[in-house]
């Protein structure tokens, strides 16, 4: 057996552009928008989602002949949660800082959408390897649009990247200059917008493939 | 008493759900194409946040907390597990009673009566319940017994409800405007919230 044949490519590249989740199939809103107002917290939080979906979709499909139809969505959902149990356990235990800053939104990748709709119309049917390089995919194509808003949110929010200054001092007009962060940019409500012109350009590039 | 109806009015007007925390994003953009469903789903989902809270905040207060079953043990990190097991059986046992009680109702709730239990609002409510546990007597946030948690889930579920049928009844009437293409459908609806977020945000000086 190949690693990688040509349907197991396609698993995995395909939700980082035509199949995004969260641009295309509208999946795993919620967290997108909430912790997105810093790059740091973003690219965490993409990698935490990237891990336990592939985990998660492992389990599953090694699991998935011996689960009973009738109780699967009881059976993915533990599963879940303990996987997030764990990642939230080892994040308050490495990086605590960014996991206040996460707050709850650790505990609610357990009803993140995209772990339940890649458990159910993934891991259900194929087989383990397939089934990680899927979820670690689908991670990958959620994580880029976090980081492009949290890029967007942090630079423009508050002039910084990873919390390093990146526009210089001497620009701010409190020192004589021109420039004055946009205070909006780090309200929750423009992450909304933001995330909605993310969906438009990526529809409009991607038009002719559809 | 007026911390409860403070905690009531906040978690409508400036901790709602959508608008300050983007909980139940997924059917909140599903649902709302039409007002009649959106208010079905937001009703289901505020019967559901009362009844989960007290019971996840009893479980939280008597079972998990620190020496509660055992001396000197805190459970507290099974709370994930605990809490999706809770939201899961109390999903199904309101299917169960509302087919029982109203056919018509669970007709036209369909599929989304079941989803409710991975709706992220009802998870997120749970959570910021034990959250707010743990904070100061004089915050205006915190929760200290089984009244606040009732006024937290109805004002949350309220908030909710408010959000869902707003954004219905704006959207019935975009059907008839000319939007461009590649901006169609979920764009348009995300810049639509973005703008009604930021009409809400305007309550955030509330104060009673």
């Amino acid at each position: 057996m190949k690693l990688f044949s040509d349907e197991n490519k396609a698993a995995f590249s395909s939700p980082l552009n035509l199949n995004n989740p969260v641009t295309v199939q509208v999946l795993g809103i919620c967290s997108a928008l909430a912790v997105t107002s810093q790059l740091k917290p973003a690219i965490i939080m993409g990698l935490s989602v990237t891990v336990i979906t592939a985990m998660a979709n492992l389990v599953i499909s090694l699991l998935r002949k011996t689960i009973p139809n009738r109780i699967r969505i009881i059976v993915q959902l533990v599963v879940v949660a303990a996987l997030v149990t764990i990642v939230s356990q080892l994040l308050k235990a490495f990086v605590y800082d960014v996991s206040v800053q996460l707050s709850v939104y650790v505990g609610l990748i357990i009803t993140n959408c995209i772990l339940m709709g890649r458990l159910e119309a993934f891991a259900m049917q194929n087989g383990p390897w397939a089934s990680t390089l899927d979820g670690i995919g689908n991670g990958l194509g959620y994580a880029w649009v976090l980081v492009a808003v949290g890029f967007v949110r942090e630079l423009f929010g508050s002039g910084k990247l990873f919390d390093f200054q990146v526009i210089p001092d001497s620009w701010y007009a409190a020192n004589g200059g021109w420039y004055m962060n946009n205070g909006m940019m780090v309200m929750p409500a423009m992450s909304l917008i933001i995330v909605g012109c993310v969906i438009w350009a990526h529809r409009s590039l991607n038009k002719e493939e559809k | 008493m007026g911390h409860m109806l403070e905690l009531f009015v906040r978690s409508i007007f400036v901790d709602n759900m959508i608008f300050a925390f983007f909980l139940g994003m997924c059917s909140y953009l599903a649902v709302s194409k039409n007002v009649k469903t959106a208010l079905g789903l937001g009703v289901a989902v505020t019967f559901v946040l009362l009844v989960t809270v007290p019971v996840d905040y009893l479980l939280q207060t008597k079972v998990l907390g620190p020496d509660c079953v055992v001396e000197g043990v805190d459970l507290s990190f099974l709370a994930f597990i605990l809490f999706i097991a809770v939201i899961a059986g109390m999903v199904q046992l309101v299917e169960m009673i509302v087919e029982r009680f109203s056919p018509s109702l669970y007709a036209s709730l369909g599929i989304f009566l079941p989803l409710i239990a991975v709706n992220c609002a009802i998870m997120g409510a749970s959570l910021f319940m034990q959250q707010r546990i743990g904070m100061e007597e004089t915050n205006v946030q915190y929760i200290g017994g089984i009244g606040d948690c009732v006024a937290y889930a109805l004002g949350s579920g309220i908030g909710w409800l408010l959000a869902i049928v707003g954004l219905a009844a704006i959207r019935e009437k975009m059907a008839y405007t000319d939007v461009p293409k590649p901006l169609q459908g979920l764009g348009i609806t995300f810049i639509t919230v973005g703008l009604m977020a930021m009409a809400f945000m305007c309550f955030s000086g509330l104060n009673i």
